[in-house]
C-alpha cells in the first residue's frame, strides 16, 4: 500500500516506567487500508504502544502523526511527553478509534446511547442523524434489536462488537485494537473476529494486537513482532508467519501454531 | 389530640426545617463533589486542602460549628469587610449560619462517601471516554458521575438523614424551626410531653420521607438493573 496516504506514522516512540524501559525506540507506518497485527509476547510493551498513540499513556520521547497532523507534544516534569494543545489532542483522539480489551462500555446508557453519545458530543452530530448512523452500525454487527438494552444484559462477544459500532460511530481514520478477543469465552471469539474482518475488507486501516495467529495471517498486510519494546521483525505475513528472519520469532511461531 | 391553636405554628417550622435541610443538602452535595475531587486530583495542595477539611470538621460536636459560625461569623465578616473600607454591622441570620454549618459538615463526610465512589469507577471508564475525545470535564461529568452517583446514593441518604435530625440544633441560635416552635409552643401551654411527641412525630415523618425518597433515587439512577427501558 506503498502509494496510498499515510494514516498514521509513529516515529522513534519511547516509554519508560522510572527505571523500566517499555518501549525502545518504535517506528512504523500504516498507510490508508493497511492493516498491521502487532504480535509479541506478554509484556513486549503491545498494548503500551498502542495507547501510547492516543496518549491514553504519555510516551517518554516520538512523534505520533495521523493523517497528516502531527501530535503535539511537550514534556512535562515527570519526563514523559504530554500533548501541547489539549483540543489538538481531543480532535486526533476523535480521528482514532480505541477497541479495548475489557469493552468499557458505558453501564448507565443504553446501546443505543453509547454509540451516539461521542458523535453528539464530540462531533457536534444532530441527533437525529446521530441515531440514523448508529442504527445502521447496529445492524452492521447484527445487534440492531439491542438497541435499547444495557451493556450489563449482554454477552461478552456483543459487547465487543458494540464497542467496536461505538467506534465506528466516529468515523475514525484509524482503528486500534488491544487483544479485543481476550477477554472473552472460546465460543464467542469469532462473533467478533467476523466483523472486524469485515471492517479489514471494506479496506479500514487498523492496527491489531492480538494472539489470534490464524485471523493474523489471514487479514494483515503486515505484521510486526514486538520482543522487549522493539520491533524484532516486521514484513508481509507470509514472511513473518511462514518463513521468519528472526530466530526469536520462529520459536514463537513453533509455540503458537 | 389539642394543639391549643399552635398547629400553625408548628407547620411553619416543619416548613423552616425542610427548607433548611435542603438547603444544607444542596451546598453539602457541591462541597462533597468538590472536596472528593480534590482529594482525587494530582495537585498536592488540593489533596492536603481536602484532608484538613474533612478532618478538622469531622473532628468537630455540629453544635460548636453552628454557634461559630453564628457568632463567630458575623465578626470574620465584618473584619475581612473592614479590610475593604465596609464598616456598617453585618449580621449572619440564623438560617444561613444554619445552612453553612449544615452544609460544611454534611460536605465532609459527603467528600468520603463520593471519593470511595469515584474510586470503584474503572479507569478504563475514563479512558474511553477520553479515547472518543471527550474533555476531562465532558467525561466526568457525562460519564463518570452518573456512575458516582448511582454508587453514592445510599451512602448520601444516611448522611442526609443526620443532616436532618442535626437542623433541630439550629433552633439554639433562635431559627424557628420545629424543634423551637415545639418550645414555644410548650413555654405558655406548659405541656412538654404532647408539643415533644409531636415534634418526634414530624422527624419520623420527614425521615421516613427521606428512605422513600432515597430508594426511588437508587432506582432512578439505576436504569439497568431494571431492564430494557422501553
Ligand atoms: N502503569 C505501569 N506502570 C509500570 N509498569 C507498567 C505499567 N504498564 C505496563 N507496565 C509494564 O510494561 C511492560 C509492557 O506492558 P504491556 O502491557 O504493554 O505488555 P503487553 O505486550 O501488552 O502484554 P500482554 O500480552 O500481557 O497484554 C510490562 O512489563 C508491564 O509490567
Ligand atoms: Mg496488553
Amino acid at each position: 500500500m506503498a502509494n496510498a496516504p499515510t494514516a498514521l506514522v509513529l516515529k522513534d516512540i519511547h516509554k519508560s516506567y522510572g527505571d523500566l524501559a517499555v518501549l525502545k525506540g518504535v517506528s512504523l507506518t500504516a498507510y490508508d487500508g493497511d492493516v498491521i497485527s502487532i504480535l509479541g509476547s506478554s509484556g513486549s510493551g503491545k498494548s503500551t504502544l498502542l495507547r501510547c498513540i492516543n496518549l491514553l499513556e504519555n510516551p517518554s520521547q516520538g512523534e505520533i502523526t495521523v493523517g497528516d497532523e502531527s501530535l503535539e507534544l511537550k514534556p512535562a516534569k515527570d519526563g514523559n511527553l504530554v500533548a501541547a494543545n489539549r483540543k489538538q489532542l481531543e480532535r486526533l483522539r476523535s480521528r482514532i478509534g480505541f477497541v479495548f480489551q475489557n469493552f468499557n462500555l458505558w453501564p448507565h446508557k443504553t446501546i443505543l446511547e453509547n454509540i451516539i453519545e461521542a458523535p453528539v458530543q464530540v462531533l457536534k452530530q444532530p441527533k437525529a442523524e446521530a441515531i440514523a448512523r448508529a442504527e445502521q452500525l447496529l445492524e452492521k454487527v447484527g445487534l440492531a434489536d439491542k438497541r435499547n438494552a444495557y451493556p450489563d444484559n449482554l454477552s461478552g462477544g456483543q459487547k465487543q462488537r458494540v464497542a467496536i459500532a461505538r467506534t465506528l460511530a466516529m468515523d475514525p481514520q484509524v482503528l486500534l485494537f488491544d487483544e479485543p478477543t481476550s477477554a472473552l469465552d472460546p465460543e464467542l471469539v469469532n462473533e467478533v473476529l467476523a466483523v472486524m474482518k469485515e471492517l479489514a475488507e471494506e479496506g479500514r486501516t487498523m492496527l491489531i494486537v492480538t494472539h489470534e495467529m490464524r485471523f493474523a495471517k489471514d487479514v494483515s498486510s503486515q505484521v510486526i513482532f514486538l520482543h522487549q519494546g522493539q520491533i524484532e521483525e516486521m514484513g508481509p505475513p507470509d514472511q513473518v508467519f511462514n518463513h521468519p528472519k528472526s530466530k526469536r520469532v520462529q520459536e514463537f511461531m513453533a509455540s503458537h501454531s | 389530640m389539642d394543639l391549643q391553636g399552635f398547629g400553625h405554628l408548628l407547620i411553619s417550622g416543619t416548613w423552616v426545617t425542610i427548607q433548611l435541610a435542603l438547603s444544607s443538602l444542596l451546598v453539602g452535595l457541591v462541597l462533597g463533589l468538590t472536596g472528593a475531587a480534590a482529594k482525587l486530583s494530582k495537585n498536592r495542595v488540593a489533596r492536603w486542602l481536602a484532608t484538613g477539611y474533612t478532618t478538622l470538621v469531622r473532628g468537630l460536636p455540629e453544635l460548636l460549628l453552628v454557634l461559630t459560625i453564628y457568632f463567630g461569623g458575623s465578626q470574620l465578616l465584618m473584619w475581612i469587610a473592614g479590610g475593604f473600607g465596609y464598616t456598617e454591622y453585618i449580621e449572619i441570620g440564623p438560617f444561613v449560619a444554619g445552612v453553612a454549618a449544615l452544609s460544611i459538615a454534611f460536605g465532609a463526610y459527603a467528600t468520603e462517601v463520593f471519593r470511595m465512589a469515584m474510586m470503584e469507577i474503572p479507569k478504563g471508564q475514563w479512558e474511553s471516554g477520553l479515547a472518543c475525545g471527550m474533555s476531562t470535564p465532558r467525561t466526568f461529568f457525562r460519564i463518570i458521575l452518573p456512575q458516582v452517583w448511582r454508587l453514592a446514593i445510599p451512602g448520601l441518604g444516611n448522611l442526609f438523614q443526620v443532616l436532618l435530625k442535626d437542623t433541630a440544633l439550629v433552633s439554639v441560635v433562635g431559627l424557628n424551626d420545629i424543634m423551637r416552635q415545639s418550645q414555644v409552643a410548650i413555654s405558655s401551654t406548659k405541656e412538654p410531653f404532647t408539643f415533644f411527641m409531636v415534634a418526634a412525630f414530624i422527624y419520623l415523618l420527614l425521615t421516613a420521607a427521606t428512605t422513600g425518597f432515597t430508594m426511588f433515587m437508587e432506582r432512578l439512577a439505576n436504569p439497568a438493573a431494571r431492564g430494557n427501558r422501553g
